[in-house]
């Protein structure tokens, strides 16, 4: 599958040399180093970072909750840092998000919830409010729970809730600010099931920011990687996935493949032969490539670790083996050729 | 003899008591319903204004707050003589229910304008937050979601308030202004009938416990969810 990049494909929200930094007892705190951004229509853009990285004040300066110290940030065309308020509150509207702690209204429904967004923007009739907060219930699942209270909801439902509303007045851009951190791992895949449903089907553009890099392979096209204020590395998610380049990257990485982790640390000395990771994408995963050229060739590999999942939709394997035999160079050269992706670890 | 007199033989007019009694819940409820209405907002530009809030405005809320703090610490019953030319110039009297409202409402209001800021300061940040997202103005977040969230803090301080209230009538009695403390100060200490002092402290007792629980009620009614 082709990955939308920049240039191709229309920016819908742009960060043009944008920089922020907190005033504290007289001092300016960086936050975030100066960078540009393009995030373009209709894709899952993630942004990973640790605690502190700065990914909540960078989400937070596409609908202007934080003013940045500087540069100017575009959405949709419209550039949102020279709006005044009511412009900016209009432009709010169109931009749809979503929370950690869900925050949503204790005091109100799960339909008053949902139908919040709608009355701020001035829908007065009861009818109209009752069909959409409907029809938004019954998209996130959670039809038959209308007349319930937030506090009668698990995890999940409540960010099902805060999804509804998010979408309730049909923005362009959904921003998801650590959505799933606060769910436990089954609650988190079917949240994302969903944003990735909702990305397919009303064709928004999702902005989200984690520290898991877990999530951003289940529905990001793109990631960026911010590390103390600045985004040091980013690219398409199968490629900063299978090829991290920063540390901290390669950090990410290794949590969300502990058993590649384990072997890197392995006592690779005591296995002869050369160490490989080989990575696979989309159709190699589908091909027996390497039977067959240890067939052809007469190679001998022993598997270390190994892992076949997907990158959203884009299938993926990556294998690390050890190698040996006479004509490893002219096996490695034939898998190369098949697409095959080959990084030597070990000699 | 009928047991009531054996009982208090010196209530002569029940009459008289009941009477007593109704000033005291008419005293009561008016005062409580101008320092809801003078407080809540007060409250709410309190909150405001205060450090880090939606309005930062720290010389506004530096003053307001001084205000608030001066009325609070003055003892009701000096207030209520300091505010004498005020309460006259309001009302035109000094004495009776009338005269009572002005320093009832002007004791009181600080008081709760602080129980309001305390319960919105409750109010989480990422509602509001949330809100703000939305696109709402500061007036759509003050009205569909700080008083809607703080609505149970809210109502325990209106019950806090008028308890207070109960006890700022009584006090008022001694300069005239009628109701239960005027009987209690009157009959009970000035002239040593300690029958009528007994009925005006239970009918006291009572009405501070009706009201706590009345407010008990809607504050657990407003904080279940």
């Amino acid at each position: 599958m082709a990955h939308p990049s920049a240039g191709h494909f229309p920016a819908v929200i742009r960060f043009v040399d944008v920089h922020k930094s907190y005033r504290v007892d007289g001092r300016d705190i960086p936050a975030l180093q100066p960078f540009s951004l393009d995030i373009v229509d209709g894709e899952v853009f993630g942004i990973i970072g640790l605690s502190g990285a700065g990914k909540s004040t960078l989400i937070r300066l596409i609908n202007l909750l934080e003013r940045p110290s500087g540069g100017r940030i575009f959405v949709g065309g419209t550039e949102m840092t020279a709006l005044a308020e009511p412009a900016l509150r209009a432009q709010r509207r169109r931009i749809g998000m979503i929370f950690q702690h869900f925050n949503l209204l204790a005091s109100q429904t799960v339909a008053d919830n949902v139908a919040f967004p709608l009355r701020l923007a001035g829908e007065r009739d009861a009818g109209a409010l009752r069909a959409r907060v409907d029809e938004l219930l019954a998209r996130v699942g959670l039809g038959a729970h209308a007349d319930k209270y937030p506090s009668q909801l698990s995890g999940g439902q409540k960010q099902r809730v805060g999804i509804a509303r998010a979408l309730a007045n049909r923005p362009s851009i959904l921003l998801c600010d650590e959505a799933t951190s606060a769910l436990d791992p089954q609650t988190t895949a079917s949240v994302l099931e969903l944003l990735a449903e909702i990305n397919r089907e009303l064709k928004l553009t999702i902005v989200l920011i984690t520290h898991e890099m877990d999530v951003v392979r289940r529905v990001c096209d793109r990631v960026a990687v911010l590390d103390a204020g600045a985004i040091v590395e980013r690219g398409a998610v199968a490629d900063v996935f299978l090829h991290p380049q920063h540390p901290t990257t390669k950090r990410f990485v290794n949590e969300a493949l502990p058993e590649e982790a384990a072997s890197e640390l392995a006592p690779f000395a005591r296995v002869s032969g050369r160490i490989l990771r080989l990575s696979f994408r989309g159709d190699a995963t589908l091909s027996p490539s390497l039977s067959r050229v240890a067939r052809e060739t007469g190679v001998e590999f022993n598997l270390l670790a190994g892992r076949i999942d997907r990158i959203k939709e884009l299938p993926y394997g990556q294998l690390t083996l050890a190698m040996q035999g006479e004509r490893v160079d002219a096996a490695l050269a034939t898998l190369r050729e098949a697409g095959i992706e080959i990084e030597e670890l070990h000699r | 003899m009928s047991p009531l007199q054996r009982l208090f033989p010196n209530i002569d007019d029940w009459g008289e008591l009941g009477r007593a009694c109704l000033d005291t819940l008419l005293m009561l409820g008016g005062s409580l319903a101008l320092t809801v209405l003078i407080g809540l907002p007060l409250g709410v530009l309190l909150y405001l204004t205060g450090k880090g809030q939606l309005r930062p405005m720290p010389k506004l809320y530096a003053i307001t707050s001084l205000l608030v703090n001066i009325l609070r610490s003055v003892p009701f019953i000096i207030l209520m003589i300091v505010l004498m030319p005020l309460t006259y110039a309001l009302v035109g009297t000094k004495l009776g229910i009338r005269g009572a409202i002005p320093p009832l409402v002007i004791g009181a209001a600080p008081f709760f304008a602080r129980l309001v800021e305390t319960a919105l300061r409750e109010v989480q940040q990422g509602v509001i937050e949330a809100s703000q997202a939305m696109g709402a103005s500061l007036w759509q977040i003050v009205r569909h979601v700080l008083l809607p969230e703080a609505r149970a803090g809210i109502a325990a301080g209106v019950t806090v308030t008028a308890i207070a209230l109960v006890g700022y009538t009584a006090m008022g009695g001694a300069i005239g202004s009628g109701g239960l403390g005027d009987l209690a100060y009157r009959y009970g200490y000035l002239s040593y009938k300690s029958d009528y002092m007994l009925v005006t402290v239970v009918l006291l007792v009572v009405l501070v416990q009706v009201l706590q629980m009345i407010g008990d009620r809607i504050v657990a009614r407003f904080g279940r969810h």
